[in-house]
């Protein structure tokens, strides 16, 4: 399965594109698919937190990825 | 009543200020956030904010909600920015409403500390000498 993934702010510059494509196994999870992008961008691990977003809500970790899902790469927040 | 606002264009204060007016309110509190010159010793030249739009709008509206649920308040507007800022524009504004001051204070500064944490939304701060995307590393 592959998954389109938006990259926002510290993550855009990590990755050098503002969305990538990744392919996952079938049921994968939101803790496998931040696996998968540590291994691939581990300049990732030296974030202070960096969060997955679900069709615009924050993952926990166990959710399972389904094919037209929305979902993003949420690095540090820092707005206001 | 709830207005939120995301937005590439200057901020309207009066407009916040008229959304969350009501004949039952007893005041307003409004806090203005404004871009700041330095920032650890370090001069800064301007801001730039990014924003992921449809959840940092609905993340806007959740944290609202659960501001007219916990605090005695009548109405609430959150307008925040996105794109480049100079020093001393205004890249967000909460307005808050109530019968009663305690509970817009205490709606206010809920909002504004709830916001930071949890809103999809990044600034970088541009240096003379390069730029930092905030709170990024540890």
């Amino acid at each position: 399965m592959v998954t389109r993934l938006l990259i926002f702010g510290i993550a855009k510059d990590i990755v050098g594109s503002s969305a990538t494509e990744i392919a996952l196994p079938e049921n994968a999870t939101i803790t496998d698919l931040k696996n998968i992008l540590e291994e691939r961008y581990p300049r990732l691990k030296q974030l202070s937190t960096f969060m997955i977003a679900l069709n615009n809500q924050y993952a926990t970790g166990d959710e399972l990825i389904k094919s037209n899902d929305e979902v993003a790469i949420i690095p540090p927040v820092s707005g206001g | 009543m709830i207005e939120i606002k995301l937005s590439s264009s200057p901020l309207d204060l009066q407009a916040c200020m008229s959304f969350v007016a009501s004949p039952a309110a007893g005041g307003i509190d409004i806090f203005v956030g404004t871009v700041r010159n330095r920032t650890k010793g370090k001069e800064v030249h301007r801001l730039e904010f990014e924003a992921y739009e449809t959840m940092a709008i609905s993340e806007m509206q959740k944290i609202a909600d659960e501001a007219i649920d916990k605090f005695q308040v009548l109405k609430v507007a959150v307008h925040h920015r996105t794109g480049l800022l100079n020093i001393g524009e205004v890249p967000v504004i909460i307005a808050v409403s109530a019968i009663h001051r305690a509970a817009a204070f205490d709606a206010c500064r809920f909002i504004i500390d709830t916001l930071k944490q949890t809103v999809p939304i990044w600034k970088k701060e541009i240096f003379a000498d390069g730029e930092v995307w905030v709170n990024a590393h540890p």
